[in-house]
């Protein structure tokens, strides 16, 4: 397992808890480069929920007997190391969903469907992938709100001088902004953002999907009012995100699903809801999935939060480098200090599929596509692009064959 | 899978050098296409001879991975001189076996991409409605009608 916490990653340490490392292809294992889509799952998480299901399993809360009270005390235990990860106040701010994009669709629906109408603005930025953008655009269609985008810089920076212009379109309401972009690995300024919107009167959501694998979150500091993220790209598995939100807000809001374990009273005449965070978790939650989530912040809190930031950071100014060695080769995005480890390029005359599939060949995985932010791909005047992505196992070596491969798809299309 | 299985010689040279590459001026039947999931995009133009189902000249423009414009460019070699009628029924596994490479389901859309748009064009053209098969694939892959021989 990882190394003390303040110290420098032992990256052969780490990937001794990956299972799919041990698979060769060619003679060598993946090099897998697309965490920031989903990442891999080190074995003390898979253990965690198997011990769950053999040993703690029933469903939550209202169980009388032990087996019962051992799933309880696992589930909520793991929403405390969730308010913990991002130093909440209360655990009554801290919702289990589905994903990051459940977590926002949640706010849109129950906070935007009833607090937006003419006149008021919603403000999305270029960056956002479309979890955080299909939803605001969607309720600001729906109540007659005007739905405004804060642009980009050319090197894929927000622009943000540009928002006082933006809020003379009318009264913002809400400021939706992620912490890192998916696509370009950009680092933005949420604290920056969050005390705007409240200068002008709008509340703040940070989609923190592709944050919190990399960088400690306080949602103190960060000074929003919601924030979102999803288990399965920090080392967790998939089905389980958080909301934490501001309880004075959660608890004005109405209810996002309802049915079984939200309510307060049910009666013929009326419901009422249940408290905090429960109000918000109809039904069944992803329970085992929510015990790998806590199991997952365990594992990357022993590692250390700055020796993961430095390790991705070196990676990434290495390939950035390589790569911009190689002709043809356009790299996207800010400098390495103001990135996290995402590498977005794309390579004259060939499709990123393409490369995507050369690169698969030699048993290395990058994504190909529009990465779900197809207003940003129109800034960019591109389809595609290709992305290589980093984690706490990925290594200089993967790098280079990433670099091999792309010279490779260079001289075969040539 | 060795890299020259998957970009063989002929669908590098197709990519490079694409057969019947344009637009035709006055065109009996056209239509475009693309697949949202690369951006890959092919739009077909048609002229049929005097008989009004003889494929007199065909064409193609567009842009995207290599796949989905050699397919295209080969579509192109295979259809010319061919009957409408026929062609609008032309299987895809003949383009799939000329095309020659093992595809993954993600990839066979991008080589089936030219021979969707080949298809609602003629099939618009000759005002027969598009098989179960490709009209399922037309919703995902976003086959427009184009504008000529409307």
């Amino acid at each position: 397992m990882a190394v003390d916490a303040g110290a420098k990653l032992d990256v052969q340490k780490i990937r001794a808890d990956f299972a799919y490392l041990e698979e060769r292809v060619n003679g060598k294992p993946w090099a897998f480069l697309d965490s920031a889509a989903s990442s891999q799952k080190p074995r003390q998480v898979l253990d965690a929920m198997r011990e769950y299901y053999e040993h703690s399993y029933a469903n939550v809360h209202r169980g009388v007997y032990t087996l019962a009270e051992r799933a309880t005390a696992a589930y909520e235990g793991a929403r405390e190391k969730a308010r913990a990860f991002v130093n909440a106040g209360s655990h009554r701010e801290v919702v289990f969903t589905r994903q990051a994009t459940e977590a926002i669709n949640l706010v849109a629906y129950s906070w935007g469907l009833n607090n937006l109408g003419p006149g008021d603005v919603v403000v999305v930025t270029e960056l956002e992938h479309h979890s955080n953008y299909v939803p605001w655009q969607y309720v600001a269609k729906r109540t007659g709100a005007t739905f405004r985008m804060l642009p980009l810089t050319d090197s894929g920076e927000l622009q943000y001088d540009a928002l006082d212009e933006i809020a003379r379109d009318g009264q913002p309401r809400i400021v939706a902004t992620n912490h890192v972009s998916n696509s370009l690995g950009t680092i933005n300024d949420v604290a920056r953002m969050a005390a705007w919107a409240h200068a002008n009167g709008a509340i703040h959501i940070c989609d923190a999907a592709q944050a919190a694998p990399h960088v400690a979150i306080d949602v103190q500091a960060l000074g929003c009012d919601f924030l979102a993220f999803s288990a399965h790209k920090m080392l967790g598995p998939s089905g389980v995100g958080v909301l934490w939100g501001r309880a004075e807000l959660l608890e004005q809001m109405e209810p996002f699903n309802l049915g079984g374990h939200m309510i307060r009273k049910v009666r013929f005449e009326e419901t009422t809801w249940g408290e905090l965070p429960h109000k918000f978790e109809a039904g069944t939650s992803p329970l085992a999935e929510a015990v790998g989530l806590g199991a997952a912040i365990d594992y990357l809190e022993e590692i250390g939060f700055e020796a993961i930031a430095e390790h991705e950071h070196e990676l990434t100014a290495y390939a950035l480098e390589r790569l911009s060695e190689i002709p043809g080769v356009t790299l996207f995005g800010p400098p390495p200090e103001r990135r996290a480890g995402i590498v977005s390029f794309d390579l004259a005359g060939i499709h990123p599929h393409d490369v995507a599939q050369i690169l698969d060949l030699d048993g290395v995985a990058i994504r190909a596509g529009h990465h779900c932010c197809q207003p940003l791909m129109q800034k960019l005047g591109v389809a595609a692009t290709n992305r290589a992505s980093f984690y706490v196992y990925s290594t200089a070596e993967e790098v280079d064959r990433l670099v091999a491969g792309v010279e490779r798809a260079r001289s075969l299309f040539a | 899978m060795a890299f020259d299985q998957l970009y063989r010689e002929v669908i590098l040279d197709h990519y490079k050098n694409p057969r019947g590459h344009g637009v035709l001026e006055d065109a009996d039947a056209s239509a475009e296409g693309q697949n949202p999931l690369c951006g890959d995009e092919v739009a077909i133009s048609i002229k049929f001879a005097d008989d009004g189902d003889t494929i007199d000249d065909v064409k193609f423009e567009g842009r995207g991975c290599a796949i989905s414009q050699a397919s295209t460019s080969m579509l192109m070699e295979m259809v010319k001189g061919r009957r409408a009628s026929e062609v609008a029924v032309l299987p895809k596994e003949e383009l799939l076996d000329e095309v020659g490479i093992p595809l993954t389901p993600v990839r066979l859309k991008c080589a089936i991409l030219g021979l969707g748009v080949l298809k609602v064009a003629l099939h618009r053209a000759k005002g027969t409605p598009l098989p179960e098969e490709w009209s399922a694939l037309a919703n995902e892959l976003e086959f427009n009608e184009g504008s000529a021989g409307a």
